[in-house]
């Protein structure tokens, strides 16, 4: 079972980008369970997503302690959240970003073995006219996960969002998919 | 209709439209109110043809469940917590005049302090209300529960209303994989209801909420307990016509998980008992002879198969995501009484687990295992009632 935890701030469509996740793992024949962290979020606040996927029906209903795939959808949480606790050894970080490699490590706590950067915050800008980075970040998570594929992450997006918006949103993704760098470590 | 990535309160609203509602009457809470938004959706995109009445409260809505049921319509509410308690009196009205209402209670914590997630005490509060009690594991379980409470609810010798029980934001809001059948199946299964009486039937005019005398009042009561009685019967024989047309058992008013060799079960109700069944698993590995039995019915309470399965274990945890304030886990309460007058006599004890969303991890019950086999071993109780997860 891959576990996936997701970061964002209240606005952001971190819990959209989970479902979506778990959407696009399900049109490829996995079994999945999306929610968000049951707590009291408000609009610009820390908020935290999960996706678990997994080969067989999945019966546990616990929150997700030890994540696999950490993704962070905002960079300023860098600074105030610790985006890895938790994270298993082998995990993997994807991150919204301008920053370097180097710049992004020093502020985490825990060494992943894989590293994404993107700056999905530009691609949603110039493609969706919004700092809404959830759709572009999925693009990044298919890049540097191949769990999904990229084609799915688009399905998925356009049957959560309808018409020009599904269209726009699925371009930002797999732009995302295309800029997205990822570092070995 | 094939699979669909849904919330548990979504599954709920699908199996409304399903089952082909024709009023539906809700107030909204904290975390029902998807289900509510949802049906309305579908009333305001033409997919489905309900009558859907605002009102300004649940005493209310459940008021107006219970005027269009009487008129012979299929009625569906949904609440929660406090809005479940507001709705009390109205509870006693609609079995008493048995009518066979389905409402989705997403189980949540009564107040104060205030608190939106998961616990079971509202819905047992209202267990002694004629309300039969339907508890979903997971968000197909929802959607299952709702077209076969309609099914069971307005059998001929039913006629009493259901609540399908889910959990806050473990079901209500998280996306699973659920199973939907093309509509004509389900519509093969659920034909439209058919009234014994209707307040709108005026060649045959009758009268609902009249008096009863203490000469009468007596055999009113006996009759909704023979109909609760036969509500098993009724119960066992919809789960397995369900498990024929769409492949999902539910014969079984009690689901046994890894019992038959087991030397001690875990036994509750709810979303809860996913993670249970995947501790079972780990427990098995590490050479814990452990199963369980998931509650899916709590009214009727199914007293045979209870005996049937603690005849064959040496003891039975009971995790209680609720309490009774000045006795102990409601669960535990009433499968301690049912076994009380027969010769099963597993050692019973009472785990208070969960309440207001604590989370219940693999290795909490893996914790509860190791207590309860050392219980076992000794062959007499710590404590009857232990509050498993208090910060100490």
């Amino acid at each position: 079972m891959i576990e996936v935890r997701f970061h964002g701030r209240g606005g952001q469509g971190a819990v959209t980008a989970a479902n979506i996740l778990a959407e696009a793992a399900f049109l490829e024949g996995k079994y999945v369970q999306a929610f968000p962290f049951f707590g009291v979020e408000r609009r610009g606040a820390p908020v935290t997503a999960f996706t678990r996927i997994d080969e067989k029906p999945i019966r546990i209903k616990t929150q997700i302690y030890e994540p696999d795939i950490v993704v962070v959808l905002d960079p300023s949480l860098l600074e105030t959240v610790d985006v890895t606790a938790g994270l298993k050894e082998g995990g993997i970080v994807i991150v919204n970003t301008e920053k370097s490699r180097d710049e992004v490590l020093a502020k985490l706590k825990k060494k992943p073995a894989k590293l994404a950067l993107v700056d999905a915050t530009g691609i949603a800008l110039e493609i969706l006219g919004l700092p809404i980075t959830n759709t572009s970040i999925l693009g990044a998570f298919a890049k540097a996960t191949g769990i999904v594929k990229i084609e799915s992450v688009e399905t998925a997006i356009k049957e959560t969002f309808s018409g020009e918006l599904g269209e726009k949103n699925a371009k930002a993704a797999r732009e995302a998919f295309e800029k997205t760098v990822v570092h070995e470590l | 209709m094939p699979k669909k990535v849904v919330s548990g309160n979504y599954a709920a609203a699908y199996a409304a439209k399903h089952a082909r509602v024709e009023v539906v009457a809700a107030y909204p809470i904290t975390p029902q109110t998807s289900i509510i938004e949802k049906i309305a959706e579908f009333i305001a995109n033409g997919e489905a043809e309900i009558q859907y009445v605002p009102v300004e409260s649940e005493h209310s809505a459940m008021a107006a469940c219970i005027g269009a049921s009487a008129a012979g319509a299929r009625a569906f509410t949904a609440t929660s917590a406090q809005g479940l308690a507001l709705m009390h009196e109205m509870l006693h009205w609609a079995s008493g005049a048995r009518l066979p209402i389905v409402m989705v209670d997403v189980n949540r914590a009564m107040a104060p302090p205030w608190s939106v997630w998961d616990d079971q005490t509202d819905s047992l509060a209202q267990r002694d209300t004629g309300w039969m009690q339907f508890y979903a594991e997971n968000n197909q379980e929802v959607y299952d529960g709702v077209l076969m409470a309609f099914k069971v609810a307005e059998h001929r010798k039913v006629n009493l209303p259901v609540m399908v029980i889910e959990s806050a934001f473990i079901l209500s809001h998280t996306y699973d994989i659920v199973d939907m059948p093309p509509q004509e199946e389900i519509d093969g299964f659920l034909p439209p209801r058919e009234p014994l009486y209707t307040l709108t039937d005026f060649d045959n005019p009758t009268a609902v909420g009249a008096l009863a005398t203490p000469a009468d009042y007596y055999e009113f009561r006996y009759k909704i307990a023979m109909a609760m009685e036969e509500a098993k019967k009724v119960i066992r024989e919809v789960g397995k016509e369900f498990g024929e047309r769409f492949g999902r058992d539910y014969s079984q008013m009690i689901e046994l998980y890894k019992a038959d060799d087991a030397d001690f079960i875990f036994m509750g109700m709810g979303s809860l008992m996913g993670t249970v069944k995947e501790a079972v698993d780990v427990l098995r590995k590490e050479g814990y002879k452990v199963g369980a039995a998931k509650v899916r019915w709590f009214r009727p309470f199914p007293r045979e198969e209870l005996y049937e399965l603690a005849k064959n274990v040496e003891g039975i945890a009971v995790l209680d995501r609720n309490f009774s304030f000045g006795q102990e886990g409601i669960l535990f309460n009433e499968a301690k009484g049912v076994l009380y007058n027969t010769d099963a006599k597993p050692i019973m004890k009472n785990y208070i687990v969960g309440l207001g969303g604590r989370d219940l991890t693999v290795s909490d019950i893996r914790a509860i295992a190791r207590n309860m086999k050392e219980i076992i071993e000794r062959g007499r109780l710590d404590r009857e009632v232990e509050w498993y997860h208090l910060k100490r």
